[in-house]
Parts: C-alpha cells; structure tokens; sequence
C-alpha cells in the first residue's frame, strides 16, 4: 500500500465523517429554539419534600413562593400552623415550617398575610403541603431562575415522583397560579 | 397568555368539580377595607442562560489548545490552559456547559424528541471539528473533565496494553448505552453518572463523591481513567482524531528510534516500532479480510440477538418500568411498605392496570432499540478484531492518533526535540 492511497483513504474518511456530522446536526439544530429553563409544575407537584434533598446545590433552588391573589388571609392557615398547634401565634413550637421561613403579620380583623423570607426557605415544601390540605393552594413551590445552575439534566427532576418538572422557555421562566376569572374565587 | 389561559380553565374545571381531584379555593378570597394591596410575587429572570459567550471561550480555548499542541509545541502552555480551562469550565462555570453530556441533548435533537439550541450543537460540534482537523486537543487542555484528571496525574503507570484493550470497549457500551436511554426517554446517563460535577460544585450526593474519588486516587496511577475507560464523547472525538488532518506528534521532525520515548505517554497512547513484522503478502492479507469480512456480520447479528434477549432487563433503566415493578411488588407483598413513588402514584388518578400497560409498552419500545445497540457493539467488537488483526509493519515510535489525547506530555522526552534550538541557531 502506498503512502499516496494512505493519504487518499484518509481524506474520504475525513470527508465522510464531516459529511456524517454535518448532516445530523443539520437534522438536530432548530435555529428557532431558544433557552430553556427547568420549572415546577404546581399541579403535579405531590410535596414529596425531594426538591430540598435532591438539588445539586444546597440550600437547594427550589423556594416556596406566595400567590397572595389566591390566599384567603385566614387566621388558621394550614401552611403556618402545625395541625396541632396550640395557639394561632407565632410561637417556634406553632409554626409548620422547620426553618421558620414564613413571617405573619397582621392586616385586617380577621386576615393576617404570610410571607416567605426566601433567604432562609429550603424547599420542603411542608408548608405547600398544609396549604393544599386546609388551604386555597397558594403556597407552591417554584425554581428560583436566579439560583438555578440550570443543569442539562436537573437532579430533582430525575428523583420527581410526580413528573412535575419541565422544561419551559427562558423568557416565561415561572408556571404561577393566578386568580381565577370572575374575581374572588368560590362563591 | 396562553399558560394563562390555560391555568384559568384549569381553575374553572376544578371549581366546577368540586375540587376533588386538586381541592383549592375552599376559602373565598377576602375584600379588604383597609386599602391593602397585594405585595409583589419575587420571580426573578434566569441569572445566566446565553450560552453563546461560552460558545466563543470555548472556540478560543480550542485554538489556543491546537497552537500550543502543534506549532509551539510546549507542554507548559498545554499545562497552562488545562488549570485555565478548570478554573472557567470545570469550578466557575460548574461543569454544566459540557460538550460530553451535550451527546444526548445532540441524539434527543437527532431523533426528533427534542429541539436544540444552537449554542449545545456548537458545543457539541467544536471539539470534534477542531479534532477533525488537529486532533483531540479538546481533552488536551479544554476540558474540564479531562483537566481535573490530567493535574492529579502525578506518578502514572503504564498499563499492559491488553487491558488497555478490553477496558477501552468500556467508552463504546456507555456510549451506546446513552444513546439507548435518550432513545427510549430514559433520561441522561451521562449526566446522572457524572463523577466529576460534584467537585466542581462542592456538593453532591455521597455516591458521587465516592465515584468520582474513586476516579481521581486511581488517577493518580492510571492516567485519566475516566476519559479512557468510560468517556462517551472520548469515542467521537478518537473517531475524528483518528482522520485528523494534523496531529501531534512525538517528535517534530525524523525519529531517530532511540527509545527515550518509549514510557512517556501514561496513557498508552505511543505506538511502539514494529520493524520485525513482516509486511502481509497480497494473498495472505486478501485471505484476512475475506474472514474478518465474513465474520463481522456474524458478530454484529449475534451482538443483536443478545441485544434483543437482553431487552427487559435493559428496560429497567426506564423510570416507569422501575415504578410499574415496584408497585407489581408491592401487590404480590415482596416489599415492606411503600417508596415516595409509588405513595405519589397511589395518590394520584392512574390505575395500575393503566401503569403496566405503559411500563409494556415502553418495553417492547426497548426491543429493537436494544437490538441496534446489541448490533452496534458487535460491530464495535468485530472493527477491534479487524483492526488488532490487520495491525501493519511500523518503524517509528509514533502517536496512536486515536487514543492520543495532545497533552504533549512525551514532547520533552524526544531528544530531537532539544535540538530544535541548536539546529534554528545553526539556520541562521
């Protein structure tokens, strides 16, 4: 074998090889697909508490945040108070929440706001869970998009028993609850 | 608009359902007197999504990678832009921008599951062009895999070049492996499997830790074990590589055979003169690829059928097969008590008869797919057997340009090399 075919050979093998590269990514690029980022979808959502161990980063990405559209204020919520809290206060032993996340205050007789301090929230989802149980449903847990690592694969969506992950667009980066039409809800 | 749409049919529905399924709004929504306004939800933007900046750190980081490789020839600069290329791609960008898990966003886009984005496709494109043209210079000193083993690489020990042999078929099963699962909807091995990640981010599940400290002592022996025996992407890049129009060589210009270079490469990439083969006759090498042309679709329908046989077993990687097995356990009374999933699918609306019916459908999907990846490690094996068998008469010590990653470790070896400046003197 001469070094003359050696070379040709190798040149059809590079050809084919760019050829082969070249005509699948063709078929696999979509010119119009955008970033994508990976999201909670309250409906799936089971509360099984995994997004606060499974996140590759720790506090984990997941928070839970606070529709106050759909909240009903109440006095007993489900998502503060543990079910067999004693008093309707603020004490450590009362709160449902493990890190104490979640402040109330007063607003009017008889509604009281809850608000997650984001800064100390680990995505336990505890509170979720109280709130669809007793409550209207509007503590749910999303991914933060400013903390997410953005991961190819997201670690919690891989452990998810509900599925509840997806991908959504980077430009509407959250899946919120909103107020359904006609104004204040079931009545 | 439309999600939100969506989610107010959503809401209707379950008002007029009575919230069964998604009991919500039990509590009607208060009208304030006090003038209270309702506070801001905090959802901010994605911190960092536009991949596109990395897109061109990476080109320069790779011709940077080929300049020092092929015409400066300095294992130092290599050295240099491999901490560089660890610091960016590996601790600062936290390892998640990876041409070697961009494979199967690649595959998903090839088969038409998924669509995307033109920075992965560059990703996943750059390295192999550039080893099209000047060989894998991508392992060299851009990635961040491969960079974290190649520092911790300090007292390398060549192994027998069998078991470099057999552990290389290693890359070509996970490879297919990966492809199998992004094919059936099985999710990302590579990623799921990733030991390095958890370094990069200081944080990660104990197994990942051990996994990838497993990887790294080892490395200290054995040369980037990671890359040689499990690299999916190592695959492509050795095939490219393999037709590269330049690549690196152990000595910039004749070799003069003296052997100082023989047990430079701790990865077993330096293919040893073989002056004493004898160079087949016409006939006797005719003869050898008649059999090796014969056997090879022997081997690739027998690495099918197993494929084939093998395929419920393979099924199980598939998350609806593992929970369709767990609840089918759990009714027959094999399992105490009951996993997060299958409590979360209890809860939820699919019956079980509806679950198994998925989980038989996902496995008979797994059939022929298991076959091709059988039929594809076949060929694996009968392209090794051929190659192993046809190996030709070499006189110089020279690159195996597949298996070379450029990390000019065996540049300072060569004598030659050191002469480089006497002789440019000389010219002058």
């Amino acid at each position: 074998m001469s070094a003359g075919n050696t070379i040709r050979r190798r040149d059809f093998m590079r050809a084919a090889a760019a050829l082969g590269v070249g005509g699948a990514l063709w078929k696999a690029a979509a010119p119009a697909a955008g970033a994508t980022v990976w999201q909670i979808d309250p409906q799936k959502c089971v509360q099984c508490g995994r997004c606060a161990t499974e996140c590759v980063l720790s506090p984990s990405a997941v928070k839970c945040v606070h529709s106050y559209q759909i909240c009903g204020y109440c006095d007993l919520c489900g998502g503060y108070l543990q079910p067999s809290a004693r008093e309707r206060d603020t004490g450590a032993e009362n709160e449902l929440c493990p890190v104490s996340a979640i402040t109330r205050t007063f607003i009017e007789d008889p509604f009281f706001q809850y608000t997650i301090d984001e800064a100390l929230c680990v995505g336990c989802g505890k509170c979720v869970k109280g709130c669809a149980l007793f409550g209207n449903g509007s503590l749910y847990l999303q991914v933060k998009q400013d903390l997410c690592v953005h991961c190819n694969e997201c670690a919690i969506a891989k452990a998810c028993p509900g599925d509840a992950y997806r991908r959504i667009p980077a430009e509407q980066a959250y899946l919120l609850k909103a107020r359904p039409a006609g104004g204040s809800g079931q009545e | 608009m439309k999600l939100l749409r969506t989610l107010t049919l959503m809401f209707a529905a379950v008002v007029v359902l009575g919230g069964l399924a998604w009991a919500e709004f039990r509590f009607p929504m208060p009208e304030f007197e006090s003038g209270y306004e309702y506070p801001e939800m905090h959802t901010p933007p994605p911190g960092r999504t536009n991949d596109l900046w990395d897109v061109v750190l990476l080109t320069c980081a790779l011709g940077l990678a080929a300049w020092f490789v092929l015409k400066r020839r300095s294992r130092p600069a290599v050295l240099g832009l491999t901490v560089c290329s660890l610091a960016y791609f590996g601790f600062w960008r936290e390892g998640c921008v990876c041409p070697v898990g961009s494979i199967q966003n690649v595959a998903e886009g090839v088969l038409g599951l998924e669509v995307v984005s033109i920075a992965v496709v560059c990703f996943f494109l750059l390295p192999l062009v550039f080893a099209l043209f000047f060989g894998r210079v991508f392992c060299a000193a851009v990635c961040p895999l491969g960079a974290l083993q190649e520092v911790v690489a300090v007292r390398p020990v060549i192994l027998p070049r069998a078991v470099d042999g057999v552990l290389g078929i290693v890359p070509y099963l996970y490879l297919g492996l990966t492809i199998l699962a992004v094919a059936t909807g099985s999710g990302y091995l590579i990623c799921q499997y990733d030991p390095f990640v958890g370094f990069f981010r200081f944080g990660a599940s104990l197994n990942m830790f051990l996994a990838g400290g497993v990887l790294l002592v080892t490395g200290l022996f054995i040369g980037r074990p990671y890359c040689r025996f499990l690299c999916p992407y190592g695959v492509l890049l050795g095939w490219m590589s393999r037709f590269s129009k330049w690549h690196a060589s152990i000595t910039p210009r004749e070799c003069i055979q003296c052997r100082l270079c023989e047990e430079a490469c701790p990865y077993g990439a330096i293919n040893v003169p073989t002056p004493d083969k004898a160079p087949l006759t016409a006939k006797e090498g005719a003869r050898k690829l008649g059999v090796i042309l014969a056997l090879a679709p022997v081997i690739v329908a027998l690495g099918a059928c197993t494929g084939l046989l093998s395929h419920t077993m393979l099924a199980r990687i598939h998350p609806t097969v593992q929970l369709a097995q767990r609840i089918a356990g759990e009714e027959a009374g094999r399992y105490q008590g009951m996993t997060i999933e299958s409590e979360a699918f209890r809860a939820g609306v699919q019956t079980k008869e509806e679950l198994y019916a998925e989980a038989h459908a996902v496995r008979a999907d797994f059939k022929w797919k298991s076959a091709v990846f059988g039929g594809f490690l076949g060929l694996v094996l009968a392209a090794m057997l051929a190659s192993l068998s046809m190996a030709g008469r070499r006189d110089d010590y020279e690159t195996d340009r597949q298996a070379c990653v450029s990390c000019a470790r065996c540049f300072p070896y060569c004598p030659v090399e050191k002469d480089e400046g006497a002789v440019a003197e000389q010219k002058t």
